[in-house]
């Protein structure tokens, strides 16, 4: 796909090319405004490019889909101030009345297995940080995606919170049936967790180097196979 | 002993008022006629409350008022948020509004004469156009308000136009709504009583000047009493409702970030 940045609000894109299969875990790195939201942004629906397509398992995505969730950067932001963790969470399958019966019951689950089974009914301005990026997490899970989006999931909480929450995320890469595609600057999170790496580079942006398995590289042979986006890592 | 509340003071100061205007009266420092002794208007208040002339009154004179308020608010926001989402939909209605808006609202009663007569539909009529700009303007505000991170999320959950105005444009932008609520409940009670005074047969104002211009003129102070009273209660039953439903709003700002 192709996209050419109109207005400049988002980076331009050249001609990228990504194949995600099912239940794989790809991890996007590349310099800071290369295009790397711009891309989870296409990918979500919820921007078209200007040529080329997105298809889910062959059908186009053309706009927002049940299937496909997104998990902006700035989570604390996307949260609804009016509702608590469990509201939120229900949110996330367009039930605000949640009259259907078991959905209470799944999204607190759910809540539960994030380690937020007490904040449940706490709002997100009562929480922190870490566990407001719970709350986003288990809103999007609870639609059981098949593809998960995750733009630098971990870039706006302290280091301890950050651990956390990549043990969180390995749990659900490893027990979840969806694919996650996560937007990083961070190299902890490239090694511990892909099944490939993808490092987007040059202009316009286009996808640079390909890396499959890094879990089986070194720290230092991924560091010298990523230097290309060294500065970034 | 512990030093009274503010607002204990406040009810005090006005206790003080009505003793010295009784004092005043009653030594004739003040003319009786014009200034009636307090518990002679006490006594008409009463006396209005008991044989169901206040209650007939404001029943028929707040039930025209919310009428026009929930007329005149529902435009509004349905407008103000369309207006709010659409810088088109805002700059097309801006110079009719911005024309309108600074417009007495009594200044067009013979207007809404001419065209309703002087019945019911008149008055809440020009009810509804008082509380519609107040509500417009802070539905428009409230909205234009609400973050862009909740209209992204809102879109990548898939939620369609109206759901999600619904769901999460309304709610994020109550609080300024609210504002516009707030003085709109005023200004219902204000010209409720304006239109009944220009052209009525019943209701609160109709009594007030049918009071002024028979001279009962404690009768009169025992009305603008009785208003006063509704008014505040009308008041805080308002801050009652916006205590409930914008309960995460004010803890939200009263809390601070974790």
């Amino acid at each position: 796909m192709v996209f050419e940045g109109a207005g400049g609000r988002h980076a331009a894109l050249g001609s990228v090319s990504l194949e995600v299969a099912a239940r794989d875990l790809v991890a996007i790195v590349g310099e800071s405004g290369c295009g790397k939201t711009t891309l989870l942004r296409i990918m979500a629906g919820l921007q078209r490019p200007t040529s080329g397509d997105v298809r889910l398992a062959g059908v186009p995505v053309l706009r927002p889909e049940p299937q496909v969730c997104l998990v902006f950067q700035n989570y604390a932001a996307t949260l609804l101030p009016w509702k608590d963790a469990l509201g939120n969470v229900l949110f996330g399958l367009r039930a605000p009345r949640a009259a259907r019966p078991g959905l209470r019951e799944a999204a607190f689950a759910l809540l539960a297995r994030m380690g937020l089974g007490d904040a449940a009914r706490r709002f997100p301005w009562e929480l922190s940080g870490g566990m407001q990026q719970r709350v986003a997490l288990a809103r999007a899970l609870i639609r059981r995606p098949r593809v998960l989006l995750l733009d630098e999931p971990f870039s706006a909480v302290d280091e301890r919170t950050a651990e956390a929450l990549r043990e969180l995320l390995q749990t659900l890469y490893r027990e979840e049936p969806c694919s996650i595609v996560l937007v990083t600057h961070d190299l902890e999170e490239v090694l511990s967790f892909s099944s490939r790496i993808v490092v987007l580079g040059g202009r316009p942006t286009r996808v640079d180097t390909v890396i499959d398995r890094p879990g089986g590289l070194s720290r230092e042979a991924l560091r010298s196979r990523l230097r290309v986006v060294g500065k970034s890592t | 002993m512990r030093a009274p509340s503010p607002r204990a003071l406040g009810f005090l100061l006005v206790a003080g008022v009505i003793a010295l205007w009784e004092a005043a009266s009653t030594a004739r420092l003040l003319d009786p006629f014009y200034f009636p002794p307090a518990h002679a208007v006490a006594q008409s208040l009463v006396a209005a409350a008991l044989d169901g002339r206040l209650a007939g009154a404001f029943l028929v004179s707040l039930g025209r008022g919310f009428a026009g308020f929930a007329i005149g608010g529902a435009l509004a926001v349905a407008l103000g948020t369309l207006a709010g989402r659409h810088p088109a939909v805002r700059q097309a209605i801006d110079p009719v509004v911005e024309l309108l808006r600074p417009l007495p609202s009594p200044a067009i009663i013979p207007l809404a004469i001419l065209f309703l007569g002087i019945d019911s539909s008149m008055k809440v009529f020009i009810i509804a156009w008082a509380c519609f700009f107040p509500v417009l303007l802070s539905t428009i505000d409230g909205v234009r308000g609400v973050p862009p991170a909740l209209l992204e999320t809102a879109r990548n959950f898939g939620l369609r136009y109206f759901e999600s105005l619904g769901t999460v444009v309304l709610p994020a932008a109550l609080p300024g709504i609210f504002t516009g609520l707030r003085i709109a409940v005023a200004v219902m009670l204000i010209l409720s009583v304006v239109t009944e005074m220009v052209a009525g047969s019943n209701g609160i104002g109709f009594l007030l000047l049918e009071a002024e211009r028979t001279f009962r003129i404690a009768d009169m102070y025992a009305f603008i009493a009785a208003l006063a009273l509704v008014g505040y209660a009308l008041n805080r039953l308002f801050l009652l409702v916006d205590r409930r439903v914008l309960a995460w709003h004010h803890a939200m700002h009263a809390v601070p970030a974790p």
